[in-house]
C-alpha cells in the first residue's frame, strides 16, 4: 500500500474533467435538460427573430421608399434664418416652373404645387346648414403641370385636369380619397359640384393612391390659374415634384434650379423628397424596439427557468454532491460543475433558438415575398447570449451545491 | 508499528449548549487494522465516521492522519486526502445511475492525483478484485444488491487508499452478500488495507479482527463484538 505524501496529493479535475462531468449531468435527464434548453431557446428564438424581422422588414421599407427616392426630385425655395431667428424663403417658384424645366434631360413630368392658405370654406351644397355640426374643411391645393404622371397618382373615378383646363381658368376640382369622403362624393361621373367659398367647382376626378405627396389624398386639388384667379394672393407654390429617369437626379437636381433662375440658382433647393428618409428610421427604430423588448422579456423568463431547474437538480442531487464531496471533490469544485452545466443548457438553447429564430424569419420572409435580411453572426452571437444567460441563471445554485455539507447529504 | 489514525480527546457538538453526541474519544488504528466499531443508534457511529473520513471537523481533541494533524488543513487538502487516501463505502451504496459499472468506479479517479491513462485498466483491476468483470457495462439498476455494494467497494479502493471506512456496508444486503462484502473486507485487510467499518450488527461485527463499541458518545476501544 503506498505512503500518502500530503503534498503530491494535489486534487486534478481540469477542465476536461469539469466538461465531462457538467455534460454528463445535463444529460443525465434528458427532459430535465430539454425543459432547461426550452426556456431560453424561446428567449433567443424571440430576440433574434425580433431582430431578423425587424431588419427585414425595415429592409423592404427602405427598399420601397429607395424605390421612389430614386425616381423623383423636389425642389423648393431655399431657406435662410432671418433676423428673427426663424427660417425663411429666400424666392418663390414661377408659375411657369413647369415650361421652364420642360426638355432638360432626365425629366418625365413635373407638375407645380401649392397651396390657398388661408383656405377657403368647402361645402359639397351651395348652402350652409346652420343646425349641421361643424366639420374641419379639407386643405384646398394647387396644381400646374402634369399632375398624375410627376407624383404617380392613380385615378379611381374620372380623370385629372388637363393644360387646357389650366389655359381656360376651368373651375374644375380633383378630390384626393379622403376629401371626397369627407365630402360625400362618391364618383365623378356625374360630374358632381363642391363650393369652394361659395363659388362652385365641377369634380372631374377621385384619387385614391399617390407616390409621393401623400397629403394630396386628404386634399381639393384646383388649378393654378384657377385658384389664382378666385383666391388671389391666398395661392402660392409650395414645391416643383419632377419624375426623373432612374439615375437621373443628381443631374436634374443640379440643372433645374438654373432653369428656375439662371441668376440665382442657390435660391432653390432640390432633393429627393425628405420625408421618406426620415419616416424610414422612425418605422425601422420602432419595429426594432418592439421586438427587441419582447426579446429580452422571454430571455430573461428563460434564464429563470434555468434557475429553477438547476435549483430543483441541485435538490435531488444531494446524495451524488455529497459522494463527490467524499471522493475528494473540494466546494468550487463542485460549484464549477453545476455553473458549466448552465452553461451548457443555455449555449445548446441558444443555438436551438437561434437555429429556429432564422428559420422562421426566412419562412415569414418567403410567404411575403420579401428578402430576409440576417447576419451571419447572429448565431454565433445568440450561442454566446445563451450561455452567459446560462452562468447567470446558474450562479444561485451552483453556489447552493457547493454549499452541501457532503455529512448531511450522504445520510439521506 | 505508525499509527495510521490517532484521536485524542475528540469531542463533537451540534451547536452552542447541545450536550456532545461524542466526548473525550481516544482512538488508535494501524495500517493493519480491521476495526469495527458498533453501538445503538444515535450514539454517534455515523458522527464519528465522517470526522475519521475528514469530512467533518471535531469540536474539540486532535485527529492525527499518519501522524499529520487534520486540524491544519486546508479545505482543498482535505479533499485532496479524501480523493487520494481513504475510500468510502455507503449503506446506500451512492452509484450514480445514469453510469455504467466502470464508470461509476472511474468517477473515483477525477478528484484524485492518478494519471489518465492509468485510470481504465486500474478501475478493471478494482471490479476484478471484486468479481464483477462480466457486469462492467451494466447500469446499477440492473444489479444486485450485493453487486452494488461491490462496485461501490471497487469505487472505493481503486485509487489504492490507506483507510477504507465503511458505514453499514451491509445493511441492505441479504445474509450471503453480507457474507460476501465481509469476506472481500477481509482480503482487502490482508492485502494491507485499514478497515474501519461501523454496524449495529454484532455477527457482522465478529468477523473484524478489532472491536470498539460508542455509547452515549464514548468509545471503548476493549470491548468484545
Amino acid at each position: 500500500m503506498k505512503t500518502w505524501d500530503r503534498s503530491s496529493a494535489a486534487a486534478r479535475f481540469g477542465f476536461r474533467d469539469v466538461l465531462a462531468e457538467a455534460l454528463s449531468g445535463a444529460a443525465a435527464r434528458p427532459g430535465r435538460l430539454i425543459v432547461g434548453t426550452l426556456g431560453t431557446a424561446v428567449g433567443i428564438g424571440a430576440l433574434v427573430l425580433a431582430l431578423g424581422l425587424g431588419a427585414t422588414a425595415s429592409g423592404q421599407v427602405s427598399a420601397h421608399f429607395d424605390a421612389v427616392a430614386s425616381t423623383h426630385v423636389e425642389v423648393t425655395p431655399a431657406e435662410r434664418a432671418g433676423a428673427d431667428g426663424q427660417q425663411h424663403a429666400v424666392s418663390t417658384l414661377p408659375t411657369d416652373s413647369v415650361d421652364r424645366v420642360d426638355g432638360l434631360a432626365g425629366i418625365r413630368s413635373a407638375v407645380l404645387l401649392g397651396a390657398v392658405e388661408p383656405g377657403p370654406a368647402v361645402r359639397a351644397v351651395p348652402i350652409d346648414d346652420p343646425s349641421a355640426p361643424a366639420v374641419t374643411d379639407p386643405p384646398v391645393r394647387v396644381a400646374s403641370g402634369e399632375l398624375m404622371e410627376a407624383i404617380g397618382a392613380h385615378v379611381v373615378h374620372g380623370r385629372a385636369f388637363d393644360r387646357g383646363h389650366e389655359l381656360r381658368g376651368d373651375r374644375v376640382a380633383v378630390l384626393g380619397a379622403e376629401a371626397a369622403e369627407r365630402l360625400g362624393v362618391r364618383g365623378a361621373e356625374s360630374a358632381p359640384s363642391i363650393f369652394l367659398d361659395g363659388i362652385a367647382y365641377t369634380v372631374v376626378g377621385l384619387l385614391d393612391s399617390v407616390e409621393v405627396e401623400q397629403s394630396l389624398l386628404t386634399a381639393v386639388i384646383i388649378p393654378f390659374s384657377t385658384a389664382r384667379h378666385d383666391f388671389g394672393s391666398a395661392t402660392s407654390a409650395t414645391g416643383l415634384m419632377i419624375a426623373i429617369e432612374p439615375g437621373a437626379g443628381e443631374v436634374v437636381a443640379h440643372q433645374v434650379p438654373i432653369a428656375l433662375d439662371s441668376g440665382a440658382p442657390d435660391a432653390f433647393t432640390a432633393a429627393a423628397p425628405a420625408a421618406p428618409a426620415v419616416l424610414q428610421g422612425e418605422v425601422a427604430g420602432d419595429l426594432d424596439l418592439a421586438f427587441l423588448a419582447i426579446g429580452v422579456i422571454t430571455l430573461v423568463a428563460g434564464g429563470l427557468g434555468i434557475a429553477n431547474v438547476t435549483m430543483l437538480s441541485v435538490a435531488q442531487r444531494r446524495g451524488e454532491i455529497g459522494l463527490r464531496r467524499a471522493l475528494g471533490a473540494t466546494r468550487r469544485q463542485i460549484a464549477a460543475q453545476f455553473a458549466v452545466e448552465t452553461v451548457l443548457v443555455g449555449a445548446l438553447g441558444g443555438l436551438i433558438g437561434a437555429g429556429c429564430g432564422v428559420l422562421i424569419v426566412v419562412a415569414i420572409a418567403a410567404a411575403q415575398g420579401w428578402t430576409p435580411v440576417l447576419d451571419p453572426l447572429s448565431t454565433l452571437g445568440a450561442t454566446v447570449a445563451g450561455g452567459v444567460i446560462g452562468l447567470v441563471a446558474g450562479a444561485y445554485p451552483a453556489l447552493s451545491a457547493a454549499r452541501i455539507e457532503p455529512a448531511d447529504a450522504l445520510r439521506e | 508499528m505508525t499509527a495510521l489514525l490517532e484521536l485524542s480527546g475528540v469531542g463533537r457538538s451540534f451547536g452552542v449548549g447541545a450536550p456532545p453526541v461524542l466526548h473525550q474519544l481516544d482512538l488508535v488504528v494501524h495500517n493493519d487494522d480491521f476495526l469495527a466499531i458498533t453501538g445503538p443508534s444515535g450514539a454517534g457511529k455515523s458522527t464519528l465516521l465522517n470526522i475519521l473520513g475528514l469530512l467533518d471537523r471535531p469540536t474539540e481533541g486532535e485527529y492525527r492522519f499518519d501522524g499529520a494533524p487534520t486540524r491544519d488543513l486546508r479545505e482543498t487538502e482535505r479533499a485532496a486526502l479524501r480523493g487520494s487516501g481513504i475510500g468510502f463505502v455507503f449503506q446506500g451504496f451512492h452509484l450514480l445511475a445514469a453510469r455504467t459499472v466502470l464508470e461509476n468506479v472511474l468517477l473515483a479517479f477525477i478528484y484524485g492525483s492518478v494519471p489518465r491513462h492509468e485510470r481504465t485498466s486500474r478501475a478493471r483491476d478494482a471490479l476484478t478484485k471484486v468479481g464483477l468483470t462480466h457486469r462492467m457495462d451494466a447500469f446499477p439498476g440492473t444489479l444486485s444488491g450485493g453487486e452494488r455494494q461491490r462496485v461501490a467497494i471497487a469505487r472505493a479502493v481503486c485509487t489504492g487508499p490507506r483507510l477504507l471506512l465503511a458505514d453499514e456496508p451491509t445493511g441492505n444486503l441479504d445474509q450471503a452478500n453480507a457474507d460476501g462484502v465481509m469476506r472481500l473486507f477481509a482480503e482487502l485487510n490482508d492485502d494491507g488495507l485499514a478497515v474501519v467499518m461501523i454496524t449495529h450488527d454484532r455477527e457482522i461485527a465478529r468477523r473484524a479482527r478489532r472491536h470498539a463499541r460508542l455509547s452515549d458518545g464514548r468509545l471503548d476501544t476493549e470491548a468484545k463484538a
